[in-house]
């Protein structure tokens, strides 16, 4: 339980950032982006001055809480949404919730 | 002055040249013995008088290490011009072309990014048509 609410703080955490949610919201549009990929579309389609560096920085935070998982493919290195943290709020407060309602 | 070549690093000459005519559609321009390797550029059919794009051997160890990091970011080493990025995305992978970047919209732009299977990766782009009539 411990161990479980230690990463519930780094999933909060990595959420209560805006540019961090943009993140995991241009990989629920596509998942599987680059790097560069990510950059542009922070610059392109969210107007954000945005360093090549902060972006990394944020995926590394979304990674350690286990909200996106990277894959080296051939020569690429690829980002994944992971699910998984969101459905553990929903688990623990709206799907008991839902039930009792019912 | 003006910019009449511009070249791209290729871990083959022979191969690159089969992918930046066959895959791409682009001509050969100039092809000339130079040492153990070519000086061999190639050019747009649309635009034969145009930049030439220089099919530059890596051999050199940086050349390399700087490929291989940029690739690994998914950072292309250029852009080239194209009049619609989604066909032309379609055409090119109905022809076997990887692309690491679907077409995805940037402001008034659509761009992709392809693999020109010499280490490189390409990005093309084609600007909105109200765009750039405003």
């Amino acid at each position: 339980m411990v161990a479980y609410n230690g990463r519930m703080d780094l999933v909060f955490k990595a959420l209560a950032d805006p540019v961090r949610r943009k993140l995991l919201d241009e990989l629920a549009d596509t998942d599987g982006q680059t790097l560069f990929g990510l950059c542009s579309r922070m610059i392109m389609r969210h107007q954000l001055a945005i360093s090549r560096q902060a972006v990394t920085k944020h995926l590394l935070m979304l990674e350690r809480a286990g909200l996106i998982r990277t894959e080296k493919q051939g020569r690429y290195k690829l980002h994944y949404l992971q699910t998984a943290p969101i459905a553990d709020i929903y688990d623990r407060w709206i799907a008991k919730h839902r039930n009792e309602r019912n | 002055m003006i910019i009449n070549v511009t070249s791209i690093f290729v871990d083959d000459q022979k191969k690159a040249l089969e992918f930046y005519t066959e895959k791409l559609g682009f001509i050969k321009k100039n092809d000339m013995p130079a040492g153990e390797y070519r000086w061999l550029t190639v050019v747009s059919p649309e635009q034969p008088d145009g930049v030439e794009l220089l099919l530059e051997p890596d051999e050199h160890p940086a050349a390399k290490a700087f490929k291989k990091a940029i690739a690994a970011d998914g950072i292309p080493v250029t852009s080239f011009a194209v009049e619609d990025a989604q066909a032309e995305y379609e055409k090119l992978k109905a022809k076997g072309v990887v692309f690491t970047q679907e077409p995805v919209q940037m402001g008034p732009v659509l761009v992709a990014t392809l693999e020109d299977t010499c280490g490189n990766l390409i990005q093309i782009a084609s600007m909105d048509k109200d765009a750039s009539n405003a």
